[in-house]
């Protein structure tokens, strides 16, 4: 099966060769950081985490997302997503690797991460979110590779892949709850903890993922002549326009109680992301241009004939993405910082080095997805012939 | 806590031994490996160290950083000159910023001499501390006389621990410290780039029979520092005696670092 990932046109080969040099270039940046130390980040004494870990938290929720095709396929027969659910299922899987980079790069002793395994430490969430995402990641390489090769020997899925099946869909809402729990579950940082993160969590996953999928099918059909039909496409657009509405009424949660409530100490990072703070206007525009996005995209999705539209959805799945990317690879994290314990407003921004090796690992994801649909695709065509 | 990876094989193999050849051997084997770690007959100890700090006496004397400089040289802490870099294990802060509770509103109202007074702040050796909760590898741990203490051999550099101090009291060594220290101190061990560190309440001086180092550089005898748990000793002394405070004692993370005000 994986052979077929060896097969392409030039288009195909040109695609890696290029994913493989932004790689190369990245690499050359991480090694300087594994050099000087993390000091080449952004980072410093109060914002001490960052883009990386941002990135990671966007990218958990990218991957708890496949959920949202497991789901309805196998519990609730939705026939529509027999032809893309190992699609969203190989994103989840190209998802975990880039979150798993993520934390490696923002590690100030990376090979000493094997530690976590020596000393296994259960009162600590990171503990538990290594083991969450490993499994998760384990548990959709083995269905994803069982059901494709049903599918290539044109016969039925052996039984035992069921349970597992069903075992992904509490472990895909795991890997985002313990991610959410590594925040909310801290008294030093007010802005972090929230209730409502975890599900705000989860809900801007199940926004985000399945627009993604969507603008992926978009390309496959141009790029690989893959074309799972309409219907799918318009259910998982209902799918986007239900947890974007869920994801804006629990921001607007947040900002009832918070100002409502008016406790200067928690009314400051909301200050910080939306008016500045202390003459830090950093966050200012990009929180407001996710609110726009925010909006616009709803009104779109909410409007039947826009999201009928196909042009208008992947408009529409593409600011669903922006401004959920915005707010949680961007905001979400730094803002924690912001105040910081002391009250102070720090100044951080991601640097060169911290972007070109942020996107490197982003790179990496994409090489990754490229092999996993190549393989796919190729088995899919095959037994449809 | 206290067992490593070889100390482990060893009681492992010697309990599996003692199955089979009776208990007497493994219990004489294994206490004697046990209790090899012995102190000297000098140190200093106690059920829970706490310090009491006089903030009166200390802004008596303006802008000393006696306490500061003894640290930071005792323990190797860089100067990188820079706050981006910064590693402190002990600093001054203004009221303020060290008291939040009486940030906003109420600091209209507090004395006008204590808004000014800065306040020399560490780590709190918490009763119960949230670093140490969130540590994935223990490199962060509580010790039985309460002094949070760091391995900086096995920290692997993921910074939990500073998102959730409450205080500000943790820094990482975010590029190698070496070049930036004036003059080395062969007693204590430098840090390498990507692992986090504080104040250890000088647990190295503490273990030869020698007080923390802040407590004897200050010159206005502002720092005070003993059991707690002794009823006794001098820092139960001032506190039945003296209104003092915490930082953020709302949190429940129970500092043993008290101020007079």
């Amino acid at each position: 099966m994986l052979e077929n990932a060896l097969v392409g046109d030039k288009k195909y080969w040109g695609w890696i060769a290029t994913l493989l040099v932004v790689i190369f270039i990245s690499l050359l940046y991480y090694l300087k950081q594994f050099h000087y130390g993390l000091g080449i980040t952004g980072l410093g004494r109060d914002v001490s985490w960052g883009f990386y870990i941002a990135q990671f938290t966007f990218m958990v929720g990218v991957a708890a997302s496949a959920v949202m095709l497991v789901l309805p396929y196998y519990l609730h027969n939705t026939k529509a997503f027999g032809k893309i659910t190992v699609l969203g299922e190989l994103v989840a899987i190209a998802a975990v690797s880039v979150c798993m980079l993520f934390i490696f790069v923002d590690m100030g002793q990376p090979f000493r991460i094997i530690n976590v395994f020596r000393y296994p430490t259960p009162h600590s969430l990171m503990f538990w979110d290594t083991i969450v995402l490993s499994g998760y990641l384990l548990i959709n390489a083995v269905i994803s590779w069982v059901t494709l090769d049903a599918e290539r020997k044109r016969i039925a899925p052996p039984g035992w892949i069921k349970p597992i099946i069903l075992l992904s869909v509490p472990w895909a809402i795991s890997i985002h709850t313990v991610t959410a729990f590594l925040y909310s579950g801290l008294a030093s940082r007010t802005f972090w903890m929230s209730a409502v993160l975890a599900p705000r969590f989860l809900a801007s996953a199940f926004a985000s993922g399945p627009a993604l999928l969507i603008l992926i099918v978009f390309i496959l059909r141009k790029v690989a002549k893959f074309d799972p039909g309409k219907e799918p496409v318009q259910k998982l657009a209902v799918i986007v326009t239900y947890a974007m509405s869920i994801n804006v009424f629990l921001v607007l949660m947040e900002i009832f109680t918070t100002f409502y409530s008016h406790i200067p100490k928690d009314m400051n990072h909301f200050k910080f992301l939306y008016v500045g703070l202390n003459g830090n206007t950093r966050m200012v525009p990009w929180m407001w241009a996710s609110s726009v996005l925010a909006v616009i995209s709803l009104a779109l999705l909410i409007i039947p004939s826009t999201r009928k539209n196909e042009n208008v959805l992947g408009l529409s799945c593409a600011m669903v993405f922006l401004s959920i990317w915005i707010d949680k690879g961007l905001g979400m994290v730094i803002t924690g910082f912001i105040p910081n314990p002391l009250g102070e407003v720090a100044n951080y921004w991601p640097t060169f080095p911290e972007i070109m090796i942020s996107i490197g690992v982003y790179a990496s994801g994409l090489l990754l997805l490229t092999l996993l649909y190549k393989i796919a695709l190729s088995v899919k065509r095959r037994a449809a012939m | 806590m206290g067992i490593d990876r070889r100390g482990f094989i060893k009681i492992a193999g010697i309990t599996a031994l003692g199955a089979a050849a009776g208990r007497p051997i493994a219990n004489a084997v294994s206490k004697e490996d046990v209790a090899s770690i012995s102190q000297l007959p000098n140190a200093l100890t106690a059920k829970r160290w706490a310090m009491v700090i006089d903030l009166k006496k200390c802004a008596e004397r303006g802008d000393c950083t006696k306490c500061i400089d003894a640290c930071h040289s005792i323990h190797n802490v860089p100067d990188f000159g820079n706050p981006k870099d910064e590693v402190k294990w002990i600093w001054k802060e203004s009221f303020e910023n060290a008291f939040e509770e009486f940030e906003e509103q109420e600091l209209e109202f507090v004395p006008e001499d204590l808004k000014l007074n800065k306040v020399p702040v560490f780590c709190n050796h918490c009763d119960n501390p949230p670093c140490v909760k969130v540590c994935p590898t223990q490199s962060t741990w509580k010790r039985d006389d309460g002094i949070v203490m760091m391995d900086y051999h096995r920290c692997i550099g993921c910074r939990y621990c500073m998102a959730a101090c409450p205080y500000g009291s943790r820094s990482f060594n975010w590029r190698d410290p070496r070049p930036f220290i004036k003059n080395v101190n062969p007693e204590f061990p430098t840090r390498m780039r990507g692992v986090v560190e504080k104040c250890d309440l000088c647990a190295e001086r503490l273990a030869k029979g020698l007080m923390p180092a802040c407590v004897e550089a200050c010159e206005a005898k502002a720092m005070v520092f003993g059991d707690l748990e002794d009823s006794n000793s001098a820092v139960r002394e001032i506190l039945r005696n003296r209104f003092a405070i915490r930082r953020k004692p709302e949190l429940g993370t129970n500092p043993q670092i008290y101020y007079l005000v």
